[in-house]
């Protein structure tokens, strides 16, 4: 009987029905693909709220049912989805599931049950988290960053029961990341097959491995901070909430630091940025390799550059909090450190297009979504070099600039990538392909879509337009065309929004009808192409365990036989 | 090989690999990167607790932190849990099944320990919500306790299967608790 690496002596769980098998699996390629579509399925919602939030700010007045309480509902609720739920949800729970363990030759992850506990958590986390549509009074409106006292208190939409939804959902999903992350950590470590070192893993191993390892001691910051504000919110404690006078009385609570929750929620939320950047690193890495035919150009400093960046990010939270009132000190430290974290970016960029550099390019679809990754995220890196100096940053937070920033380096990139990559692994996941037009068609509406998007807001936060505010009104600040470029991003913003329909239907037809795919239709030198069946079967690797002789990037290699040498290659074969 | 060593390898010379013979079992990598993640949450804790109690000073908040007393039961639910760690590491060593059941015994008796606790302070007015040390103690020992009972459920399971190895983690675990407990106890008694 097949066992793994790891333990030997265990075997492998085999599933004997179809409810073991495809509800209550075990296997990581279930697990990814039931992890994928709850994350998907959730972010639909997320894309749905911001075409309305697109509306009312395009066409303010034309849609009476968007109130100025349903507005900032939508905002917070697509903001806090598209974070959490989708981006971490989907490229960790998602991505890593289903590669780390084909990636470096094991039959599993090293803790099944937990791994499949894992996934029902986050159902979980989801179920309740969309509960809070239902609840009397509706999801909380206070931000996505939920400060409080306001995220807690009289005025704001969900104040009452959508706050309390939010925060229980978080919870749980920090306890279902704990539960994969410890999986997908102690995979990487325990798990690897013979000959297969450390640096010799595929760079989407690399991210996914140093973004778990942030995740598990990022996620822990958040899970305090929620069970902190319930706390303050139904047993009246006050770690947060400081003395108020709220319709003219003063509230019983008193002496609490909203500050404080500021400091936990960044110390979570600045490396969850990268904890949705890294793996998006890794994956863009493999993807342009391939694609170009050239090994990645530096994988060590590569790998350097994804381990610091993962270490800095731990030091630079504050500077989401610059006018937040903070020792105006801490500002030159947050700011320093923040600068310091584009040395490893560069290096990675730099690094990403020597490998294009007089590459065998193939200009396919996963390709040309990383290659616009590149774009969108030296777009996104530049000007957050304007957000991280505190003087420059204090004009321009809570403005658009800000929106346009963050959407353009941890909305977009990763999302391009994440098109990129399930384009590339469709084959090898669901043994079929896709059609070639749609893809094209899909990308090139999406590129130029995000772009007509996003960068006309860069100009409306210059001219001071802030965030979060359902209309802009009469002001004399704000000139006529802003009202303009408003209504042409929100047109674009429908059109970009009405092209996933292509991604979506090239999908599921495809599922059905796309031609059986190569087993490995890119000649792509990693392990996971090697299985002997495609789709892979349950435990992966048939009889034995792939010996890895090699790195993962032996493209064109000169006197080589193919323009790839497999993993799992002893030498080289000499052309006849 | 030290990790230095490791990151430095030059990836991209082929060749066979020697097989790892020191790999420790996945439960022990995975139960070392969960006393990670316990830790953060912890320190997290401590550090909110250290700010949020200095954080009249230097400004006009009202000082509303009132530190809580110190209650004989607080140094016995101590000595119980120290016990039961020692029991632990007697099981680990000896592969004594009985000395981890006394263990888990006096993890239970912990509990109940923590219980009365939290019942002599409800009792004398130390309430939840009367003032942020108490709602921070209350927090800290909660999540402490969930631990331990998360730890009785893994200890139940091994004792079962009669798993030594797990076992032995289960005694690392107790120990890790006991560390993260004493730390919360002494800043409870220093503050």
């Amino acid at each position: 009987m097949a066992t793994t690496l790891a333990d030997d002596l265990r075997p492998l769980h085999h599933p004997h029905s179809w409810v073991t098998k495809y509800v209550w699996s075990q296997d990581h390629k279930v697990i990814a693909i039931q992890y994928s579509c709850t994350a998907i399925g959730i972010g639909l919602v997320a894309l749905v709220l911001s075409a309305l939030m697109r509306l009312q700010l395009g066409f303010p007045g034309a849609f009476p049912a968007i109130q100025p309480d349903n507005y900032l509902q939508f905002v917070s609720m697509h903001g806090m989805i598209m974070v959490v739920y989708l981006l971490t949800a989907l490229l960790l729970g998602g991505f890593g599931n289903y590669l780390i363990p084909l990636m470096i030759g094991a039959r599993d992850m090293v803790f099944p049950f937990v791994n499949m506990l894992s996934f029902w958590f986050y159902l979980l986390s989801v179920i309740v988290l969309v509960a809070g549509f239902f609840v009397p009074g509706g999801p909380t409106g206070a931000g996505w960053t939920l400060y409080p006292p306001q995220a807690i208190s009289e005025g704001t939409p969900g104040h009452q029961w959508g706050i309390v939804t939010m925060l229980v959902s978080l919870a749980i999903f920090v306890a279902a990341f704990t539960m994969g992350g410890l999986n997908y950590v102690t995979t990487v470590l325990q798990a690897r097959t013979r000959g297969m070192t450390l640096m010799r893993m595929p760079l989407s191993v690399w991210g996914i491995f140093t973004a778990s390892v942030m995740g598990l001691l990022a996620f822990p910051a958040l899970f305090v901070a929620a069970i902190m504000m319930l706390f303050d919110h139904l047993a009246g404690t006050s770690f947060f909430m400081p003395t108020m006078q709220s319709m003219g009385a003063i509230t019983p609570t008193q002496g609490g630091s909203p500050l404080l929750f500021q400091h936990l929620f960044w110390f979570f939320g600045h490396p969850e940025v990268y904890i949705v950047a890294l793996p998006a690193f890794g994956i863009v890495s493999d993807l342009i390799s391939v694609h170009a035919r050239r090994n990645i150009f530096g994988y060590r400093m590569m790998v350097w550059a994804i381990v610091i960046i993962g270490a800095l990010s731990f030091l630079v939270w504050a500077h989401h909090m610059y006018v937040s009132g903070m020792n105006p000190y801490f500002g030159f430290f947050f700011a320093t450190s923040t600068l310091i974290i584009a040395i490893p970016t560069a290096i990675k960029v730099y690094n990403w297009l020597l490998t294009l550099w007089r590459g065998d390019i193939h200009l396919r679809v996963p390709m040309l979504f990383a290659i616009a990754f590149i774009f969108t995220f030296i777009h996104g890196g530049l000007s957050g070099l304007f957000l991280g100096n505190v003087s420059v940053d204090v004009p321009l937070s809570d403005t658009f600039f800000v929106v346009a920033h963050f959407h353009m380096v941890m909305g977009v990139s990763p999302v391009l990538v994440i098109f990129g990559a399930i384009y590339h692994w469709y084959p090898k996941i669901f043994g079929r392909m896709w059609n070639e037009t749609l893809g094209k068609l899909h990308f090139w509406i999406t590129f130029l879509g995000v772009y007509a998007i996003f960068l006309p807001m860069h100009y409306l936060g210059i001219l001071g337009v802030p965030r979060r505010y359902y209309a802009l009104g009469e002001t004399a600040f704000i000139p006529q065309s802003v009202h303009l470029a408003n209504a042409w991003i929100s047109i674009a913003a429908l059109v970009v929004f009405c092209a996933q329909g292509l991604f979506f239907f090239n999908m599921i037809w495809s599922l059905f009808r796309g031609p059986r795919a190569d087993p490995n239709p890119w000649g792509a030198a990693s392990l996971e192409w090697l299985t002997p069946d495609t789709p892979p079967a349950h435990g992966n690797w048939g009889p034995h365990l792939p010996v890895v002789y090699r790195w993962a990037y032996d493209y064109s290699v000169p006197g080589a036989a193919r323009d790839f040498i497999p993993q799992t290659e002893p030498q080289v074969e000499q052309r006849a | 090989m030290t990790i230095l060593a490791r990151l430095t390898e030059k990836s991209w010379e082929p060749g066979p690999q020697p097989v790892e013979r020191d790999r420790p079992s996945a439960g022990a990598v995975g139960m070392v990167a969960y006393f990670g993640v316990a830790m953060v949450m912890f320190s997290l804790l401590l550090a909110a607790y250290l700010m949020r109690m200095g954080l009249h000073a230097g400004t006009e908040h009202v000082h509303d932190w009132k530190p809580m007393p110190d209650p004989p039961l607080l140094w016995i639910n101590t000595l119980v849990l120290a016990a039961s760690s020692v029991a632990w590491e007697v099981a680990r060593r000896e592969r004594a099944v009985r000395a981890a059941i006394v263990g888990s015994a006096l993890g239970v008796l912990f509990l109940g320990g923590q219980l009365l606790l939290w019942r002599h302070y409800q009792g004398a007015g130390y309430t939840l919500s009367s003032n942020p040390a108490n709602a921070f103690f209350y927090l800290l020992t909660a999540l402490h306790g969930l631990h331990i009972i998360g730890g009785l459920f893994a200890a139940g399971r091994a004792l079962a299967a009669a798993n030594m190895r797990n076992v032995a983690l289960c005694a690392l675990y107790w120990h890790f608790l006991l560390i993260v407990w004493l730390v919360l106890a002494a800043l409870l008694l220093s503050t």
